[in-house]
């Protein structure tokens, strides 16, 4: 494949699925690690209604205060859920699945009720995105990257994530010794003066916002399975958090990539026509990484490691 | 009224306080509606190793874990050098009970030691040579020196102790409060534990220890804190810790033959 | 309209709807009860979601044998297998590897639902005809059901719920005390597996009918509710089924009612709007009721230990339990007790005595253990008992008790 083709069609949406992956995965090792995984699993499924608020409250489709509208959803499950849990004496598990189903079943009715049919808006999208249309129609080749006015026309994405990226990726890096340190030992933690709630919280705010950004281009589906998948592979590769981290990002950035590869390619290669989903590919292939992880990974089970590690 | 009063413990006049590392007034800590700690005194006197003692329940953890803001109080007060908790941070040092983190966490015993390092390093220091060297330093005083790199999850329970207490000691503190340290620890390291303990009064600490074994009471420790939901009695060993307080502390818990037995070795 | 769709008047299907719901409704209250008490709640997500490859493999089969892709049997069939074959996943992960058991079902869940998704998109590309319909497996879509697959869930209710009532026993057991059911000779795992069996059953049957992606909540949501107002596993079971039969009936004949309410979502708020209020106001473990006695509890506290710290003459520092004791009259602006105080503030400090000499002797071990510091003596002990304690501490007479 040639740059003619490549850089238009297929250099945007993968650049948006690697950062998307990446983005999630960052914050996943320490959802994982905080026997949290499934909070990413809530966010994504409240981000829905969020924004079907936020279209009702606007009357368009912008990306802000949809943004915003996912973002606030986000906030609200998780005070909801941590309410239930402490008022009610529900075990977290229980606590998260009534608040994210509730929520997102009033996501679909109020998406039901609107009349939305002017605007791109509907489940399906929301659950598995439209990554493969995010293309860079301006773009005629690699030398588009240094052609300021075929750069202006980029999906708008492509920038939103990659922003919605470094912003993980700073807050794991200033607060990275006192994550550690809070998901270790929350006691000790507390008694060093750090702030165990707030940064609990500050964490599952990072993650929403990965998960809002994400869910833009590739749908909520993508979204639970990078916050999950890589750094469950991670896991079973290395016994250091540093390590667990940059295996994370590994296997996030190869699942994005064959995941891509093999939607767009797959099934012409097996002699069909058209593409698969990206976003569903994406989530299979990080599930195979898993799986081969699981299988074979050198640190994969619980008692005891490698001799000589 | 007044005969009575003196049986309930005095309350210590207010310049003691100020010096004391340590002072707890009218705690209590409650699960749900039973409280575990029931208006409980406290004043840790400087200097000396103390053991809060009391039946398995009795809210020994519970008191420390309140102490240091881990668990919510229902009332009280506690001060820290004179202080309040948040401004003395620096000079205290806790070791949870063992059992209290995962183990399988993706870490190594150095990392463990240097988060002792975290109100010197903050946010974002660098990690130097001298903090790694600090932390060798406290590993080497607890015999793990050979440890430095293994995998948390691999070392044996004594073992993960003395890290925890090699953490403790990487934050120079002033005072150290330990929960349950030698609970389920070999012979080794209970030796290991005491003669850094005892080494670190020696350099004018003051050390706290929830501890259970009574027969060691007297050969590790200066003064005893008896607890049963409600403080039974504080002070030295030797006035403290009495057939008569341990019969209130453990009333029907502790066979009458046991309580003979320590008050014999006691004599 | 909603009136005659809650008395089934809205003509045979609707009607066969409705009562379908209603038996997956209460189905679903009892499984998800047994899953809550056993702390697997969220296993239910990964089994849900992992029956959307299912479905869609079973689709292809079907057409590609020349077969109607949407036969109702055959897609619950593939469902079924497919949902199986996660929740095998699922277990290997958590036995297998230091995964715990939420990061297994995240990885399951998002893993199938993703492979599910990418085989829609397949099947979308085929090119086959009639395929579209697919779709209402995600959110359920009762509208323009088919009499035969009315039938069908309301047959599969009936199924599930008479399984349930034949294993109700062992579960219920192995749900409350795993380790004394083992000991009791159940087979543990067995259960277990039958458990998971009827999570699938009720899955499979809810799929048309609430979607994969809710069906979850119709497992959780009632049996949390039911466990706000009662502590007995067996009440628990039964009030489960019924709030997840209401929520399920009332929800069905709203969607069959008024238009554009998706049958699964408002199923779902239903069975919230219960939750919540049980969550708000159910007597013991509700919120409303937890607040009350949590103020209640601490001004017996403060009030206990204020009396403790006049009688022994201490100084009070806090400021809760010097308002207190002005606010009961028991002590003056000023700081010095009042006549009332003074005596409640003996009592006190007698009963501390009393208690002292309880808790060091043996022959008082049940009496002692109940010692919290603020239960009155007097509820544990005889007044014989107390007489003669009280003449073990002596101490001073003339005071009122």
């Amino acid at each position: 494949m040639n740059g003619e083709e490549f850089v238009p069609l297929s250099l945007t949406p993968l650049l948006i699925g690697v950062f998307a992956a990446v983005a999630c995965a960052l914050p996943g090792n320490f959802l994982l690690l905080r026997k949290q995984a499934l909070i990413g699993d809530a966010i994504s499924h409240v981000v829905l209604p969020g924004i079907v608020v936020a279209f009702l409250l606007t009357g368009a489709i912008t990306a802000l205060p949809m943004m915003l509208g996912a973002a606030g959803a986000a906030i609200v499950a998780v005070v909801m859920i941590e309410a239930i849990r402490r008022l009610g004496k529900i075990e977290p598990g229980a606590a998260m699945g009534v608040v994210f189903t509730t929520m997102f079943a009033g996501g679909v009715l109020l998406l039901e009720q609107t009349d939305t049919s002017t605007v791109h808006l509907d489940v399906e999208h929301a659950l598995y995105g439209n990554l493969e249309s995010l293309i860079w129609l301006d773009a005629t080749g690699w030398s588009s990257l240094w052609d300021i006015e075929a750069l202006a026309g980029l999906p708008a994405e492509l920038p939103r994530m990659l922003f919605a990226l470094i912003g993980v990726a700073l807050f794991i890096a200033v607060f990275w010794r006192a994550l550690k340190i809070s998901t270790f030992d929350e006691g000790f933690a507390r008694t060093q003066g750090i702030r165990v709630e707030a940064l609990g919280m500050a964490l599952v705010i990072t993650a929403a916002v990965a998960a809002v950004a994400a869910f833009d281009a590739v749908g909520s589906i993508i979204v639970i399975a990078m916050f999950i998948c890589p750094p469950a592979a991670a896991r079973m590769m290395t016994n250091t958090l540093e390590g667990q981290l940059g295996w994370s990002v590994l296997f996030a950035v190869t699942s994005a990539v064959m995941g891509y590869v093999l939607a767009g390619y797959g099934p012409l290669w097996l002699g069909a026509y058209d593409a698969v989903s990206a976003a569903g590919m994406i989530a299979t292939v990080s599930g195979v990484i898993l799986a081969l992880a699981a299988k074979f990974g050198p640190c994969r089970s619980r008692t005891g490691a490698p001799a000589g590690a | 009224m007044l005969e009575l009063a003196s049986n309930l413990g005095q309350a210590p006049k207010a310049e003691d306080l100020s010096k004391s590392p340590l002072s707890i007034r009218g705690l209590t800590v409650s699960y749900g509606q039973k409280p575990a700690v029931f208006s409980v005194d406290m004043t840790v006197e400087a200097g000396k190793m103390t053991a809060i003692i009391g039946p398995n329940g009795a809210g020994k953890s519970t008191m420390l874990k309140a102490a240091l803001g881990i668990v919510p109080p229902v009332s009280g007060q506690v001060q820290v050098f004179g202080r309040s908790l948040d401004e003395q941070r620096a000079r205290i040092a806790y070791v949870p009970q063992r059992a209290s983190v995962d183990w399988d966490f993706p870490t190594r015993v150095i990392d463990v030691v240097l988060m002792g390092l975290y109100r010197e390093l903050g946010l974002m220091g660098r990690v130097r040579a001298k903090h790694r060297a600090t932390a060798m330093d406290c590993l080497a005083r607890v015999g793990m020196g050979d440890f430095a790199d293994r995998q948390i999850g691999q070392l044996s329970g004594g073992q993960q102790q003395r890290v925890f207490l090699a953490r403790s000691l990487a934050q120079g503190a002033d005072l150290y409060l330990l929960d349950e340290p030698f609970a389920g620890v070999d012979a080794a390291t209970e030796k290991a534990i005491i003669s850094v303990l005892k080494s670190l009064r020696e350099a004018g600490k003051t050390v706290v220890v929830v501890h259970h074994d009574l027969a060691t009471v007297n050969d590790y420790f200066d003064n005893v804190f008896l607890i049963n939901t409600r403080k039974v009695a504080e002070g030295p060993v030797a006035e403290a810790f009495t057939a008569e307080t341990l019969q209130n502390a453990y009333g029907g818990r502790l066979a009458t033959a046991q309580v003979d037995q320590l008050a014999k070795a006691l004599a | 309209m909603l009136l005659d769709a809650l008395l089934l008047q809205l003509g045979y299907n609707a009607t066969l709807v409705a009562i379908g719901a209603t038996l997956l409704g209460i189905s679903a209250g009892v499984t998800g009860t047994f899953l809550f008490l056993r702390k697997r709640a969220l296993v239910s997500d990964a089994v849900s979601h992992a029956t959307l490859p299912g479905v869609c493999i079973a689709f292809l089969l079907m057409a590609a044998f020349g077969g109607d892709g949407r036969n109702l049997i055959g897609l619950l069939l593939g469902s079924a297998v497919s949902a199986g074959v996660g929740l095998w996943c699922l277990n290997w992960l958590t036995r297998n590897t230091r995964l715990a058991e939420d990061a297994a079902i995240g990885a399951v869940l998002s893993v199938f639902f993703g492979f599910g998704v990418v085989l829609l998109t397949v099947i979308q590309t085929l090119g086959v005809g009639r395929q579209a319909g697919l779709e209402g497996f995600l959110l359920g879509s009762t509208a323009g059901m088919l009499w035969a697959d009315a039938m069908i869930i309301a047959g599969g209710g009936a199924a599930t719920l008479v399984l349930i009532m034949l294993l109700r026993r062992p579960m219920t057991l192995v749900a409350f005390d795993p380790e004394y059911a083992a000991a009791r000779g159940l087979n543990v795992s067995r259960i277990d597996m039958a458990m998971m069996g009827l999570v699938m059953a009720v899955t499979v049957v809810g799929l048309k009918i609430v979607g994969l992606i809710l069906i979850v909540a119709l497992l959780i949501i009632p049996a949390v509710t039911a466990r706000f107002w009662t502590e007995r596993s067996d009440r628990v079971v039964l009030l489960a089924g019924l709030a997840g039969g209401i929520a399920a009936y009332i929800g069905a004949a709203i969607s069959a009612s008024a238009p554009n309410v998706p049958t699964g979502p408002i199923i779902v708020l239903m069975a919230f709007a219960l939750f919540a209020l049980s969550l708000l106001f159910a007597p013991n473990r509700g919120v409303l009721a937890a607040v009350l006695r949590h103020l209640r509890f601490q001004r017996r506290v403060h009030l206990r230990q204020g009396l403790l710290a006049l009688a022994t003459g201490q100084p009070i520092y806090e400021k809760m339990t010097l308002r207190l004791l002005q606010k009961s009259g028991l002590m003056r602006a000023d700081g010095v007790a009042t006549e009332d105080g003074v005596a409640r503030a003996a009592k006190a400090l007698r009963d501390e005595k009393r208690w002292e000499i309880v808790r060091a002797d043996q022959s008082h071990e049940a009496a002692a253990a109940l010692y919290d510091g603020l239960r009155a003596i007097e509820t544990v002990l005889t007044p014989d008992q107390i007489t003669d304690i009280d003449a073990r501490i002596g101490g001073p007479k003339g005071v009122a008790s």
